[in-house]
């Protein structure tokens, strides 16, 4: 038995993955099996012609690279959550606000309403459910603030 | 008009340079003028926030701090047992004497919460600054923080809501009382009630830092007599009165 690597490349990550080759495992059956697994780790957006045509609203220069926070948002924002509610630190950089500001459509000003919004096109693409619009506002500040 | 006063002129030309030293950027000033934390820095435990109420000055039959509290953080206004209250208007009267007093009573922020003794989930807590919050995120409804205080000043939300202001987010099941209107408070500005009043004309309540000594409100209960509320609790709150 040997030990190699095979290289994988998931998303913008390189993974290296050790694999015990059994001598049955004839070199070919490998290339079949890492293929079929690159296939299944490959992201939905790449290349696919089905993603949703989002709404970007003002759009412009993102706070992190779009691909990290396509990946990642949630994290930051649970992370920039914490931050704020118990400790008082208002980023202006990874506020939910921050994101509503520039992402609500510029058709309704919200992130949400229909298939094209940014938060709701996504995750209904994606099937996750969003909570936080229960009991944040999914509207740009401004408009909020001026429709009191 | 009149003539030009070259030294006026002089004046106003180092005033605007000052100030527009003083700005580093656009909206962003070398100190805060009241007390406005930067915006990456964390609530700092040497500010307590407190509130002086002079029920002197506190009115009969006005409610001007109830209606700016509403309508600072979209509640909606109504006084029924399921609807959100975080300032009430107490109306007291002494039999013997006949004297009518009236006080808003709203969370107290104490420094000793029995709301956050009990709360099973760390939800309702305590910010570095004394100001006492529900973490909604955490908070699952179990309401036994609103058992525990004794001024009565959290509400639980009942309905689903919609149209929340962006400031102030709020749920269906989750417990709420008066935040000291914390995301003004973090821009460096007053309690809507505390601006409310002022409007009135009243100016019955005074909000600022209690731990600083050169502070209004310190140097006022320095000088004047004022009380907590069922101060044999010993909880301290953060919000005192005058005249009761």
């Amino acid at each position: 038995m040997e030990h190699c690597y095979y290289h994988l490349i998931y998303g913008d990550k390189l993974l290296s993955v050790p694999i015990r080759v059994d001598p049955w495992l004839t070199n070919s059956m490998m290339k079949t099996f890492l293929f079929v697994l690159l296939l299944a780790a490959t992201p939905a957006w790449a290349g696919d012609s089905i993603a949703p045509k989002l709404d970007i609203g003002k759009g412009g220069q993102c706070v992190e690279d779009p691909k990290l926070m396509r990946k990642t948002h949630m994290d930051i924002l649970r992370h920039q959550r914490d931050e704020t509610m118990r400790l008082g630190i208002r980023d202006p950089r990874h506020s939910l606000a921050g994101c509503i500001d520039c992402h609500a459509s510029t058709k309704n000003n919200s992130v949400l309403g229909g298939s094209e919004n940014f938060c709701q096109g996504c995750h209904v693409y994606a099937g996750v459910k969003i909570d936080c619009f229960e009991c944040h506002s999914s509207k740009r500040k401004t408009v909020a603030e001026a429709t009191k | 008009m009149s003539a030009e006063n070259p030294e006026r002129r002089a004046f106003l030309g180092k005033a605007s340079a000052l100030a527009a030293g003083l700005a580093i950027a656009p909206g962003v000033l070398l100190f805060g003028f009241a007390h406005g934390r930067p915006a990456g820095e964390a609530a700092s435990g040497k500010v307590r926030w407190g509130m002086l109420v002079d029920t002197n000055q506190c009115g009969n039959g006005c409610n001007d701090c109830v209606t700016a509290c509403n309508k600072e953080n979209g509640l909606s206004g109504g006084t029924k047992a399921t609807d959100s209250q975080w300032i009430r208007k107490v109306e007291l009267k002494n039999m013997k004497g006949g004297r009518n007093l009236s006080l808003p009573v709203m969370c107290q922020h104490c420094e000793h919460p029995p709301c956050v003794d009990v709360c099973p989930t760390g939800a309702s807590f305590r910010r570095a600054d004394g100001i006492v919050l529900v973490d909604k995120h955490r908070c699952i409804g179990c309401r036994y923080c609103m058992m525990a205080c004794p001024y009565k000043a959290r509400s639980f939300v009942h309905e689903p809501l919609a149209d929340q202001k962006p400031d102030v987010p709020r749920g269906k099941g989750t417990v709420e009382s008066c935040t000291l209107c914390v995301h003004r408070v973090d821009r460096g500005e007053q309690p809507a009630c505390v601006e409310a009043c002022a409007k009135a004309g009243r100016g019955a309540i005074l909000f600022g830092d209690l731990n600083d000594p050169e502070s209004e409100i310190s140097k006022r209960i320095r000088t004047v007599a004022s009380a907590q509320i069922r101060a044999d609790l010993m909880l301290n709150p953060g919000i005192r009165y005058e005249g009761i």
